[in-house]
């Protein structure tokens, strides 16, 4: 009998490492929660509000229309399950739910490749109808054709900020500023490393002239930012570096800073996590070619780190071949010495990128206590500081007890990362220190169907 | 305070012939291919009443991370909004959870 092989995510990282696996003969499961296989970057529309590749991923179509495509070839060997959570990973199996209910599903070998979500910042009004992620605004134009208001503002501390504002300009959209929270002098610090791959810092120049062309308002390194408004977005402010306040009206403001790796069902199945401080969060230990911790427990792309579609490709690629070497499957050794070259020309990369946007600790400075931390229960920062006061260790899952931030139902996904920055700012600690928030299933509220309850 | 019309912005036309749905007992138009988030963000300026005071929320993350976008369907399920297809007849509530948590009748976290 053939080894129960399952793949969670159809980004490019799972896509990749799913038909490299098949293309052995070797039979796999690909499980996604969306509908379609594309992951974030070449998610696809979903049927009814489909455009030309060209539309929806500008220079990157090519390797969209590859991504979608490559699996059509194994269909035999593939068992793949659209619209499907794997809300948990316990002792070898996962457990599955879908609109056709909820069954587990053993497997010998485990790839995670779950992908990433905006890393948040809360500032003043960005729980208002109209406030949302980076992502978001990219998401409602690529997958619905829609800009997620009449006149947006972009806020954001990474390579997403330029690029979602180039594409709703792109697509007629009214921008009314394009706030960078970062510095400019860490975009010059960042070039020269960023240089190791010069096709993605000209498509980034190609951005930042679009959004010229349209004469936008570009400003750096912002901070003590807030949305106004009574019901809706009203306006945006924000303070320059030089102390200057700034207003804009608008009706919608997209805004995150940076991304996080999704590392969920990871912890979940038990694999041993490290603090990574160039991406400042907690990661998967990932051994070579993407074996973790745990024997038969794989992570590929994003979740495994912040490294960018392409990176997520070549490293599908290469931990497909760890899974099949770990299997007795033999592998083609030449080509996987390319995809490791190849990746580690990112890894500069990288470095460069994480200089030019480096995380923005101005935005924690002067939070009111008042202000909404955890969306989900409505907890105020000022009772997260109560309660740590008098409670120790300063350790945001402990903390979370105590407080309930981080306990509704995103899980901490939102304001996880920030309630740690601001108990490791308010006490003085490393951000180590302040730890992370572990998993716990299901990892996103699962409905039974006829009943309320979550 | 008036609702706002609308949130979002259509900037692309779908092809396909409308179809109808309701918001609170209030029908409106969609087009097939609409997620509920854009459905009812076309028309008004928020997805869901808050549990625990009285703001509206309007989603945030759009994928299916960040949990504010629940609705309620007739039949009595919950869906997210941002990952479920409008459908020709679909009749949405939106104040159900504000509603319930109000009378704590039901554990809604
Ligand atoms: C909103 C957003 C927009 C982005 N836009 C761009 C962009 O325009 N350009 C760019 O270069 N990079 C972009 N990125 C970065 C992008 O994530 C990577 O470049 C690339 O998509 C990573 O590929 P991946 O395969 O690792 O993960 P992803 O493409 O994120 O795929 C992960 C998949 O795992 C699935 N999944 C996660 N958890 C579960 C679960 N529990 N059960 C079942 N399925 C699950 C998800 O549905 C998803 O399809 C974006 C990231 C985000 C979050
Ligand atoms: S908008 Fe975040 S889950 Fe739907």
């Amino acid at each position: 009998m053939s080894p129960s092989v399952v793949v969670v995510g159809a980004g490019p990282a799972g896509v990749r490492a799913t038909a490299a696996i098949a293309g052995k003969g070797v039979p796999v499961t690909l499980i996604d929660e969306g509908a379609r296989v594309g992951g974030q970057i070449y998610r696809q529309p979903p049927p009814g509000a489909e455009r030309p590749p060209k539309d929806l991923y500008g220079s990157e179509a090519a390797k969209a229309v590859a991504v979608h495509g490559c699996l059509k070839e194994f269909k035999g060997l593939i068992d793949y399950r659209p619209s499907t959570l794997v809300w948990n990973v316990f002792k070898g199996q996962l457990d599955l739910k879908s609109a056709g209910g909820e069954e587990k599903v053993p497997f010998d070998r485990l790839l995670i490749a779950t992908g990433a979500f905006d890393r948040v910042i809360p500032f003043p009004g960005w729980t208002l109808p109209g406030v949302f992620t980076l992502g978001a605004a990219q998401i409602a134009l690529k997958a619905q054709g829609v800009a997620i208001g009449r006149k947006v503002v972009l806020v954001g501390a990474g390579p997403l900020l330029p690029l979602v504002a180039s594409q709703y300009l792109k697509a007629g959209a009214e921008v009314a500023a394009v706030i960078d929270v970062t510095p400019f002098s860490a975009k010059v610090a960042g070039f020269w490393q960023m240089m190791s791959k010069p096709d993605v810092v000209l498509r980034g120049l190609g951005y930042l002239y679009e959004i010229r062309k349209h004469r936008v308002p570009v400003f750096y390194g912002a901070r003590n930012l807030a949305v106004d408004g009574s019901q809706n977005v009203e306006s945006f402010s924000w303070t320059s570096s030089g102390g200057k306040s700034h207003r804009v009206d608008c009706d919608a403001v997209g805004a995150s800073f940076g991304l996080r790796s999704e590392t969920q069902l990871a912890d979940l199945a038990g694999c041993e996590f490290e603090f990574d401080h160039l991406l400042r969060q907690w990661l998967p230990i990932a051994r070579e070619g993407g074996r973790t911790t745990q024997e038969t427990v794989y992570v590929a792309g994003d979740c495994a780190g912040i490294g960018g579609a392409d990176v997520a490709e070549l490293q599908g690629d290469l931990v497909a071949n760890s899974i099949l070497e770990d299997l007795g499957v033999s592998v083609d050794k030449e080509r996987l010495t390319v995809v490791e070259k190849r990746l580690r020309q990112y890894s500069r990369f990288r470095a460069g990128m994480e200089r030019a946007y480096p995380f923005p600790h101005h935005l924690l400075d002067d939070l009111p206590e008042d202000l909404m931390l955890c969306r989900c229960e409505g907890i105020k920062l000022g009772h997260l500081m109560e309660v740590d006061a008098k409670t120790s260790p300063h350790d945001v899952n402990r903390q979370k007890a105590f407080s309930r931030v981080g306990l509704g139902r995103c899980q901490g996904r939102v304001c996880g990362m920030a309630a740690a920055e601001i108990l490791s700012k308010f006490n003085g600690s490393s951000i180590e220190s302040a730890g992370r928030l572990r998993g716990q299933p299901p990892v996103k509220p699962i409905t039974f169907t006829g009943s309320s309850a979550t | 305070m008036v609702e706002r019309p609308q949130q979002f912005q259509r900037l692309y036309e779908f092809g396909a012939e409308p179809l109808t749905f309701s918001v609170d007992g209030k029908t409106l138009e969609a087009r097939p291919g609409e997620l509920l988030l854009t459905a009812i963000l076309l028309h008004r300026g928020h997805v869901r009443d808050f549990e625990f005071t009285d703001a509206k929320r309007a989603g945030f993350c759009f994928m299916g991370a960040c949990q504010d976008c629940w609705v309620t369907l007739s039949d009595g399920s919950r869906v997210r909004a941002c990952d479920t297809l409008v459908e020709n007849g679909m009749e949405v509530l939106t104040t159900y959870e504000r509603n319930a948590a109000l009378e704590g009748q039901e554990d809604v976290s």
